[in-house]
């Protein structure tokens, strides 16, 4: 589990996070949805420790990750997985070395059981013969599988996932959704998806948490997200230019 | 009035904040070599990019450096009747000051240019945020290798430019202008001892510091986009340089 409380965030004048309260369950996928600059890349990003709050309470399992030492930031952090909204690979390492880094860091693993789990886990996200590429000779679809892969390696308790399937053609889109399922299922972490990809994020989550002007509008499961009468959610999930959020 | 009195005051907080970062940057790259060591290949790597790649500009510079301090050495030591103290003249020069300094700059121009866009770039693609997130230490992988292999690297490329700038004037002095080839060597075993050399390597050790320190920590906070990371950069070759030669003056000044 993973909780917020009063989590205030300001970048120079531009307030961010305005006293956001969420409990993020555990063992489910919660999908974090809101119109773009509301901070929910920002949540994520505390949640990990990656962003220190002005002020609030940033709790994992209990345990509050704010004001501890580094070794017990990396010692909490050993649960997490992230995938990054720009997949955040290493430019200077091929696909391979990307994606065997955390095992060869992490894990006292041979060397022929690394390519085994490696040459799987690049399987798992539909790619075959790209471990010598470099990240610059990779679309932006299979930057995203590769760091993927990289995240659901070490099989993580938690993963956090920034917008996992922007820019991606629909059907790698719905394979990606539904390798998050299939390995939401198998392994049972807690998975937090900041998405924009509506209505096809609600054949995932359990939960959604729809985030407004830095705070929490609204948390239920996707049903009843989907059946809000709340006019800034009905209106966010329907794309209409009319209504309560305002473009300019 | 309390305008300019909060004006100054802001800039103050601004520049102690700044100090603070860097120096709590400095020792926190320090302590990790200690408490989180890296591995031999990543130093090795390093070595590589900072030294032997830059032996190249060190032979250039160094060469062109010992040939005019050749020329300029017998043009003023003729006027005494001195020409045999040219060796002595140029191995003084070099290995108590422009070899050292000399050498930084170069390497600060070459690699630590190169060092702060390569960090910055990794941190504005999140890079950086993607270590942490895998609960290893960016220091480890990125700072520390970079400054173990500058602390070995320095002396030793301001060893070979020493050795590369005393022949340049050699070829100037003793090829060129005539000055007798025993007096060159002569004159300047009979002058140089172990505390110039030592001083010398003792400047270049620090400088390696100063330009891993200040390469490394401009490009990790390097600020937004393209933008901030060639802001990164300039401010990084600047503050090194200034910092390498206001270094220069306190050691010279305590080790002669």
């Amino acid at each position: 589990m993973i909780k917020l409380t009063n989590l205030h965030k300001a970048f120079g004048s531009q307030k961010v996070l305005d006293g956001l309260n969420i409990t993020i369950p555990a063992g489910e996928i919660t999908a974090i949805i809101g119109p773009s600059g509301e901070g929910k890349s920002v949540m994520l990003k505390h949640m990990i420790g990656l962003l220190q709050p002005d002020s609030g309470q940033v709790e994992v399992e209990g345990e509050s990750i704010l004001g501890i030492s580094r070794s017990r930031l990396n010692t909490i952090r050993e649960k997490f997985g992230m995938l990054f909204q720009n997949a955040a690979l290493f430019d200077s390492m091929n696909v391979f070395e990307n994606v065997a880094f955390p095992l060869q860091e992490k894990t006292k693993l041979s060397n022929d059981e690394i390519h085994q789990r490696v040459i799987s886990a690049l399987e798992d996200v539909g790619l075959k013969n790209v471990e010598q590429k470099y990240t610059d000779q990779l679309s932006g679809g299979m930057k995203k599988r590769v760091a993927l892969a990289r995240a659901l390696l070490l099989n993580p308790k938690i993963i956090l996932f920034d917008e996992p399937t922007t820019g991606l053609d629909p059907i790698i889109k719905k394979a990606i959704h539904q390798l998050i399922k299939e390995t939401h299922q198998k392994f049972g972490f807690t998975a937090v998806i900041v998405s924009h990809e509506i209505p096809d994020i609600f054949d995932i989550a359990q939960n959604v948490a729809m985030l407004y002007h830095g705070k929490l509008l609204q948390f239920g499961t996707a049903e009843e997200i989907l059946n809000s009468e709340n006019p800034v959610t009905r209106q966010f999930i329907s794309g209409s230019l009319d209504g309560p959020i305002q473009m300019l | 009035m309390s305008n300019l009195f909060q004006v100054i005051g802001n800039f103050s907080l601004a520049v102690i904040s700044e100090l603070g970062r860097m120096g709590w940057f400095l020792i926190n790259s320090f302590t990790t070599i200690f408490r989180n060591p890296c591995r031999p290949v990543f130093i090795l790597k390093q070595l590589s990019f900072l030294g032997a790649k830059s032996l190249f500009v060190i032979f250039l510079t160094a060469g062109f450096t010992g040939m005019v301090l050749g020329l300029q050495g017998y043009y003023t030591l003729t006027k005494f009747g001195s020409e045999g103290m040219l060796g002595t003249a140029v191995a003084l020069s070099l290995i108590r000051e422009l070899g050292p300094v000399l050498t930084a700059l170069m390497v600060t121009g070459r690699a630590g240019s190169a060092i702060t866009a390569e960090i910055g770039i990794m941190r504005i693609t999140e890079q950086i945020d993607a270590l942490e997130t895998m609960a290893l230490d960016p220091y480890k992988y990125l700072i520390t290798p970079k400054l173990i292999a500058a602390m070995i690297a320095l002396p030793l490329l301001c060893a070979i430019f020493d050795v590369v700038g005393i022949y340049g004037g050699w070829l100037v002095g003793v090829k060129l202008l005539g000055v007798n080839p025993g007096a060159y060597f002569y004159e300047m075993e009979k002058a140089v001892v172990w505390r110039d050399v030592s001083s010398g390597m003792i400047k270049s050790f620090s400088f390696g510091i100063i330009i891993a320190w200040i390469s490394c920590y401009k490009g990790y906070y390097a600020g937004h986009g393209a933008e901030g990371v060639s802001k990164a950069t300039t401010e990084s070759v600047v503050l090194t340089s200034v910092l390498i030669l206001v270094w220069d003056y306190f050691l010279t000044s305590v080790l002669l």
